[in-house]
């Protein structure tokens, strides 16, 4: 029999995945091909801008949908000819069996941590243990005494892939030193950063590499039970890990003499509910002990005393899932990739404006235009990239100019942004910084747990400063308190949620500052974007008349008759886009500052100028 | 008894009434009821043998739990970064305006529909996404798409609807 690979990844479920699955199975039962082909619903392929996609015969089709899935059927399944219109676009057509490899966005990636994705049944422990599964663990176990695991990590340079990046080894080495009969192993698998799904595609794609990586902790350390605190939004991942631990508790994987040895280990599956500090390693055990996820200072840090007071190892999914492959082939191996300081492998979840947008794996140490260009295939509609935006809520923006710093730990930090778990946001043209960085701090203002005052009065009014400032209501004064602000709360916050919150505004702040002060003194908007310093106006030479924009608006304030010149009445239009949205003819346009209806003809003429200049 | 609260007890029974699990308890108590009246807290309390205060606690802590009812049919609208910069709060505002809501978390008269923010549902790439229900994903939404979409949903409104009638 046969495989057909179909993607079940998080884009390609929003993309109609299921619809597609549907047709192609539905297909192969009329057309009496259900025993020569079986359909597998794989984890995340990575190009998630042109999802769904289906593999078969190691050829790749994108963009499907059921109609695409008969033709597909009919032709390639039966007939056995290619159906070149579903290809991805490749330098040649004799190569499109290697589209996965060569592919600009594949060419430069990495597979260590996503090496399963896509390639397997994530229901199935025989589709791991068909790819090496679990010869790790068995190997830790029978061939490796604990201390020579942690000997094997340590050397493999693996640092946390959560964000903050400290070696794993040694954070393991600390545990293993406690002597207390309980310890305890977590898997973080909160993914807070609101722009990130690299845990997710991992947990749902490959849920037995984390499970894998995990034991193998637990051995290191001596643990006898490990959690694994899953985000509630992620409920696809939760039901694939339970149904991947009681598949891996059946084979022997968990449970009482693991493998017949005298190591044995079970994991609890905790379920998060929506709190961003909870991926905060203190906050996160409050959560797992079933308490308000608050935060506590550290030290004592985990290591010492975690969960119950006992010893606890905190890591990361990403983190995790490297585990077993270092243990298979060694930390020589490991090395060969990335940096000396910053060994192996990086996923990142590419979004925002950029063309292929989607979950990569690359060497640390290539530099983020690579990355952006190269992988991402720049920034779509003919726009500028402005900024990248890494780290999420803790991180910061990397302007255009300086992309061409290689993705390390240490040479983000040195920008003033960080590695974080991953998420990249491309920023273009069209972005206000100020806005970006408000968008930001509303976030941490809503998710700050209110234990300290720095980060819960501190970013509140760091907030306030902002809006008021979007709403060219700002003073110079404004901009320097904002500073001040940000120094004192990074200082005296209790947890890592404060200390990195004003990262995001300190970093605009230091590359678009004049972004800042154009908000202040000419009540002005350079992106166009903040919604009090800008108006919609309609351009009447380029205008049909066909009466979209005005069936589009919500609050009635376009007139026109058709075939005639729209206009849009400033007093009432809520400036929401919509109208802009719907115009095929480009005719509409936004000015900031924003004007009055008796300015538009003088804004038309001034858009026509500087579009011909 | 309510059926659901049996349901929720024969879980906690299976959990071992161990206090330890909360969240995992509220979550499927919320499964059950759609939010977590004051009763249910108190219900949840009495069996895990903990104080109410520690419960209530927690349910206000985290942004999952709410105590407040919801419409049947949940909208979901992502405001990750993501799909913040490509326009999802455009896409909130309308969904707002259609249904006749004055802010998010409010519920239609008819208790069918309430629209929630949430930050991220890991489809970053086909940003703005919206999540209706459980389980229904709409990527590359646009505020221009809300009315088909609501129409739409109106329909299963509606079959609801008749359902319950039917069985009543
Ligand atoms: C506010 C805040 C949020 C965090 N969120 C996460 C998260 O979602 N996932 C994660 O793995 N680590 C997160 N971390 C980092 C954890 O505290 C911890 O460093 C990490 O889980 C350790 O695992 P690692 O060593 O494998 O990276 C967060 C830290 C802070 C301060
Ligand atoms: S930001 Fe909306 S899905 Fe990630």
């Amino acid at each position: 029999m046969k495989e057909i690979r179909v993607c079940a990844g998080g884009a390609c479920i929003a993309s109609g995945e299921a619809a597609v699955r549907d047709a192609l199975l539905k297909a192969l039962k009329e057309k009496g091909l259900e025993d020569k082909f079986k359909v597998v619903e794989t984890g995340c392929m990575g190009m998630c801008s042109r999802g769904p996609f289906m593999v078969v015969d190691d050829v790749v089709y994108n963009k499907l949908n059921p109609k695409a899935v008969n033709e597909i059927v009919e032709e390639h399944l039966i007939h056995g000819n290619i159906v070149e219109k579903y290809l991805m676009e490749l330098p040649s057509k004799e190569r499109v069996k290697e589209a996965f490899k060569e592919h600009p966005f594949f060419s430069k990636q990495v597979k260590i941590v996503t090496r399963n994705l896509g390639q397997i049944d994530p229901g199935s422990i025989d589709d791991y243990l068909e790819r090496g599964g679990y010869k790790a663990l068995e190997k830790a176990l029978k061939e490796m005494k604990p201390q020579d695991v942690i000997e094997e990590i340590k050397n493999s340079g693996l640092r946390g892939r959560g964000g903050a990046g400290f070696p794993i080894g040694l954070k393991w080495e600390f545990a293993a030193k406690q002597k207390d009969e309980a310890k305890y192993v977590v898997c973080n698998a909160d993914e807070g950063d609101p722009g990130a799904f690299m845990d997710r595609a991992v947990l749902e794609g490959d849920p037995h590499s984390v499970i894998e990586g995990l034991a193998i902790a637990a051995y290191a350390i001596g643990a006898k039970k490990g959690f694994i605190y899953v985000r509630a939004e992620y409920p696809l991942a939760i039901e694939r890990l339970t149904i991947a631990i009681s598949q891996a508790r059946n084979r022997g994987f968990l449970g009482k003499n693991i493998l017949g040895t005298d190591f044995s280990f079970n994991i609890e599956i905790r379920i998060g509910a929506g709190a961003f500090v909870c991926g905060e390693e203190t906050a996160l055990m409050a959560s797992v002990m079933g308490y308000r996820g608050q935060p506590w200072p550290k030290p004592p840090f985990p290591v010492e005393k975690g969960l119950w007071g006992h010893p606890t190892v905190i890591n990361n999914v990403e983190t995790l899932a490297n585990i077993a492959w270092i243990i298979n082939n060694g930390y020589k191996e490991f090395r060969k990739y990335g940096t000396e300081k910053s060994p192996g492998t990086k996923v990142f979840a590419l979004a925002g404006k950029v063309k292929n947008t989607g979950l990569v794996e690359v060497p640390l140490g290539i530099t983020l235009r690579e990355l952006i260009f190269d992988i991402g295939g720049g920034i779509p509609n003919g726009k500028k990239l402005k900024a990248v935006q890494t780290g999420g809520p803790s991180g910061g923006v990397v302007p255009a100019d300086k992309i061409d710093v290689p993705i390390d730990y240490e040479s983000l930090t040195a920008l003033g942004t960080i590695m974080g778990s991953g998420g990249v946001i491309v920023l273009d043209e069209d972005d206000c910084m100020v806005d970006v960085a408000k968008y930001f701090l509303e976030f941490t203002v809503h998710e700050s747990c209110g234990k300290c005052t720095p980060c819960r009065e501190g970013t509140r009014t760091m907030y306030e400063i902002l809006d008021r400032i979007t709403r060219g209501e700002g003073t110079m004064e404004d901009i320097d308190n904002l500073e001040e602000l940000a120094q004192v709360i990074k200082e005296s916050s209790l947890c890592g949620l404060g200390q990195t919150a004003p990262n995001p505004v300190l970093t605009t702040l230091r590359y678009f500052r004049e972004e800042y002060e154009i908000h202040v003194k000419e009540k002005r908007c350079s992106a166009k974007k903040c919604r009090d310093l800008i108006s919609y106006v309609i351009d009447p030479n380029a205008c049909t008349g066909c009466t979209a924009c005005k069936i589009a608006c919500p609050t009635n304030a376009i007139e026109g008759e058709l075939k005639k010149a729209h206009f849009i009445h400033q007093d009432n239009c809520i400036k929401c886009g919509s109208c802009m949205d719907v115009c095929r003819f480009n005719a509409i346009f936004k000015v900031s500052p924003p004007i009055t209806d008796e300015e538009t003809e003088k804004a038309v003429e001034f858009h026509l100028t500087s579009k011909n200049s | 008894m309510d059926k659901r609260y049996q349901a929720l007890e024969a879980y906690m029974k299976e959990v071992n009434y161990d206090s330890s699990r909360l969240l995992n308890i509220l979550h499927k108590a919320q499964q059950l009821f759609l939010w977590l009246p004051p009763d249910v807290l108190k219900f949840i309390a009495e069996k895990l043998n903990i104080p109410i205060s520690r419960v209530a606690g927690v349910v206000s802590f985290y942004n999952f739990f709410s105590t407040k009812p919801v419409g049947r049919i949940q909208i979901k609208v992502c405001l990750g970064t993501a799909c913040y910069v490509k326009g999802g709060d455009k896409v909130m505002e309308r969904f707002l305006e259609e249904l006749g809501l004055q802010e998010e978390g409010q519920v239609t008269e008819d208790g069918m529909f309430s629209v929630h923010a949430v930050r991220c549902v890991g489809a970053c790439s086909m940003a703005p996404v919206v999540l209706i229900g459980e389980n229904d994903f709409y990527g590359r939404m646009s505020p221009d798409k809300v009315p088909r979409l609501i129409k739409k949903y109106r329909q299963v409104a509606e079959k609801m609807k008749q359902e319950v009638g039917e069985n009543a």
